[in-house]
């Protein structure tokens, strides 16, 4: 139970004093300050509605005639309301901000490690790049193909994990969150994969 | 309008808030009435104010429509688009500083430094004469002090160019209370009466920046899905290609090149913008120069100028296509068009933006008054004064730190909605290191080079302790205005790591505070003398525009009665002339501006028909 930085009244878990009005220091919890329940799959409508109502009270234009403390309180709250809007809304991110509430290391931008059952078309892929780079116009069309090879399997990959969001939510076993670890990266891998072949062939 | 008994319950009416657009080519300010924005006249009547200033020989600081003038006649005084500078270093203006007569002087490779006779001075200086020539107009309209406004600025200005805009503002006596993009603030003006929901679209095509912005319209809250653009593209642009045709001929016709005879080089600039702005509304048109007893006369027609601008209005449409993957949007998805900034009168560039969103362009405001009236209801917003609506705009560009081999790590991204914050921890690499030194870039390049540098944050008296031990927790927050605030932590104590901010481009606090105290003692020496000669040369302005007025067929087209009272109404204002007096030299300059409005219209119904004729005029 915190306390109100401007009355010492009992400010509870809400974001304004209930007995002065000040705004608090506002919680880094993206879902606690959604005020949402902490499950992986959410409703995406329910999100939006909730950043709406909550920019429309914590903006720092509603604050500008008000104290200093509550100046930056407010600025303190709309970057974590629009931080964690841009990570709650994205399946990817959200998933990753959980596993790394939970202890979870979540692999950097670059990870290189290549999932073993990629591994023919990894070396296939990189052979075809090079001809390109080369000056090999024919590679173009494999290129092409392992793309779209690569987008159905991220899309496979996407609705992997759609099923492993709802059996955690169901269970809230730590091993589910392991799993969906494992998929991100191999995930990763394939958006890199992606990436890169639409800058060769300059898509 | 609105509820006439409210009962107001100790809610203090809080200060007001001007809205102010300081653009390349002309600023001004507005503020909120009763119900709708309006725009603040100044002392001549006139709403825009060019973005021109001169520091004469008599050691006067002179702006707007009287500053014009001194750019034939002390160009080496006198700045003009110093917008373009804003912000920037030396190196990387050398293009535009080709078409500047005015002297760059020493040291300006971090704050460029403009030198005008004996004195130099900064770009937030020059945009805080500027901005202090609109507190000053919007005083004397409202009748009351003003210190409190909203500056608008181009929705792709980096970090250092809102801070130079914002230093300008502080420099000028102005508590700047929020920079809004100037597209953000012209949906604003737009939708305000309109219940409006939908997909905007606002193409902003200015005196030296483009900008476009997407936004989502929903129950009063303005969202910026995306934004994109070129702080380096508009209708000086334009200008300048049609200067170099001009500087072409009058080298070949006259023999002799002019390129470095600056006031020949101005008289030439101001009748290429003539043209140009006469081809948005007739098909052909003449460029016309007397210049020391020499004439330069070309012809051009649309056609022509439309195929010179062709790449120019091209350039547009590339960041107009990127805005829309970004914001995730397809053409056919965009509801409304807005257009703001003068060059948007070109039927070209109507056209180009009505053919890429598919959706007839909105031109019921002014393309130069949308975006001052648009940051005048964002006063209003922060004054407390409207409550249903709310701005919520992104970063333009991605923000990262350098890391080994020079490489960018993105920390906050690309129309990212603001504030927007990261953080991310720091150690040291060897035994005993005390500082760590995090260079932040602004960019979407990979490599550090290719992108802007902000500044260099050194987190000192780091706790010497073996090597890879120490975590430093350095957050990175953009706020409202789109500018960077850094903060440390040492993670194991929890204690405030001291930063110390080493700015790439711009001025320290200690600069700024200085130059606002020189400011304070140019603006009040000799006020009421500098009022006098600005007076009188707008006067000088006027009695020429008549005489050679008296030159065209029109004249003879007049009454008797009406060519008198034009003859009286300029001995009037001789008369005044020698009196030291501002407001009865205005009072006559004014008078006369009556007295020759037919005039005016008659010549102005014989160009367009002489046009239409395809007769010369």
């Amino acid at each position: 139970m915190d306390t109100c930085w401007q009355c010492g009244s009992s400010s509870g878990d809400s974001l304004f004093c209930k007995l002065c009005n000040a705004l608090q220091r506002p919680t880094p919890d993206y879902y606690r300050f959604f005020g949402i329940p902490k499950r992986l799959s959410l409703d995406a409508k329910e999100l939006q509605r909730r950043f709406y109502e909550l920019s429309r009270i914590l903006h720092p234009d509603r604050f500008l005639q008000r104290a200093p403390t509550e100046q930056r309180y407010s600025l303190e709250a709309t970057s974590i309301l629009n931080d964690g809007y841009r990570v709650l809304r994205d399946p990817v991110l959200r998933a990753e901000y959980v596993l790394k509430e939970a202890g979870f290391e979540v692999a950097g931008q670059r990870s290189r490690d290549v999932p073993p059952e990629l591994l023919e078309e990894v070396f296939e892929l990189n052979m075809a790049l090079e001809e390109l780079r080369a000056g090999d116009q024919e590679a173009r069309s494999q290129l092409e193909e392992a793309r779209a090879k690569f987008i159905k399997l991220r899309d496979e990959m996407d609705r992997d994990l759609q099923a492993l969001f709802e059996k955690y939510d169901a269970s809230g076993d730590r091993a589910v969150l392991g799993e969906i670890r494992n998929l991100l990266d191999r995930r990763k891998y394939i958006q890199n994969l992606v990436v890169e072949v639409d800058k060769e062939t300059g898509v | 309008m609105g509820a006439t008994f409210q009962i107001d319950f100790g809610h203090k009416k809080a200060a007001r808030v001007v809205g102010i657009d300081l653009g390349t080519t002309n600023s001004l300010v507005a503020y909120m009435d009763v119900s709708s924005p309006r725009v603040i006249p100044g002392e001549d009547g006139a709403k825009l104010v060019p973005s021109v200033v001169t520091y004469t020989e008599g050691g006067e600081i002179v702006v707007g429509h009287a500053a014009r003038e001194y750019l034939l006649t002390q160009p080496h005084r006198t700045v003009y688009s110093v917008k373009r500078l804003m912000g920037r270093g030396i190196a990387d203006v050398q293009e535009e500083l080709k078409w500047f007569p005015f002297q760059i002087a020493e040291g300006s490779e971090s704050v460029i430094r403009l030198q005008l006779g004996e004195r130099t001075f900064t770009p937030p200086e020059i945009s805080a004469f500027i901005l202090r020539q609109l507190k000053k107009n919007a005083e004397l309209h409202l009748g009351e002090e003003v210190k409190q406004a909203v500056i608008t600025v181009p929705a792709y200005f980096n970090d250092a160019q809102r801070q130079a805009t914002k230093d300008a503002g502080r420099i000028a006596g102005l508590e700047v209370m929020r920079l809004v993009n100037e597209p953000t603030a012209a949906a604003l003006a737009y939708g305000l009466d309109k219940r409006k929901e939908g997909i905007v679209a606002v193409y902003d095509l200015g005196g030296g920046t483009f900008d476009i912005s997407i936004l989502k319209l929903h129950e009063g809250i303005f969202e910026v899905l995306a934004t994109n653009g070129d702080t380096h593209l508009g209708g000086d642009d334009i200008d300048n290609l049609l200067l170099r045709i001009a500087l072409e001929d009058v080298a070949s016709e006259w023999g002799v090149d002019v390129s470095s005879d600056h006031e020949a080089v101005q008289r030439l600039r101001r009748a290429v913008i003539q043209a140009k702005e006469e081809l948005s509304f007739v098909p052909f048109t003449h460029i016309e120069v007397q210049y020391r007893g020499r004439r330069y006369q070309r012809r051009i027609d649309r056609e022509l100028f439309e195929k010179l601008i062709a790449p120019v209005v091209e350039r547009t449409l590339g960041p107009c296509r990127n805005c829309m993957i970004d914001a995730g949007v397809k053409p056919e998805q965009i509801d409304e068009v807005v257009l703001v900034g003068g060059s948007t009168r070109i039927p070209m560039v109507r056209a180009a933006v009505e053919k890429l969103f598919r959706t007839r362009p909105h031109t019921e405001l002014n393309p130069d008054e949308v975006v001052a009236l648009g940051a005048a209801v964002q006063g209003a917003i922060l004054s407390g004064d409207i409550e249903d609506k709310l701005l919520l705009d992104v970063t333009p560009l991605s923000l990262g730190i350098e890391t080994m081999g020079g490489v960018v790590s993105k920390l906050i991204h690309r129309n990212s909605t603001i504030p927007a914050s990261a953080a991310e921890t720091f150690t040291t690499a060897v035994d005993g290191q005390r500082n760590v030194l995090i260079h932040v870039v602004q960019g979407e390049r990979e490599l550090a080079r290719d992108c802007r540098s902000l500044a260099r944050f050194d987190l000192k008296d780091i706790e010497p302790m073996p090597a890879g031990m120490a975590r430093i927790e350095v957050r990175f927050l953009i706020d409202a205005n789109g500018i960077l605030n850094v903060t440390a932590r040492d993670l194991r104590t929890g204690k405030e790591q001291s930063v110390e901010v080493k700015p790439s481009y711009g001025l320290t606090d200690e600069q700024v505070e200085a130059m606002i105290r020189e400011s304070i003692e140019l603006a009040e020496a000799d006020f009421r003398e500098r009022q006098v000669r600005e007076a009188r040369v707008e006067a000088d302005a006027i009695l020429a525009a008549v005489e050679k007025a008296k030159q065209n067929e029109a004249w003879l087209e007049l009454s008797d009665a009406e060519r008198e009272a034009v003859d009286e109404a300029v001995n009037k204002l001789l008369l005044a002339y020698h009196c030291d007096d501002h407001l009865l030299i205005r009072a006559q300059i004014d008078a006369l501006n009556q007295a020759t409005l037919k005039l005016a219209e008659t010549m102005m119904d014989t160009a367009v028909r002489a046009a239409l004729k395809g007769t010369k005029i």
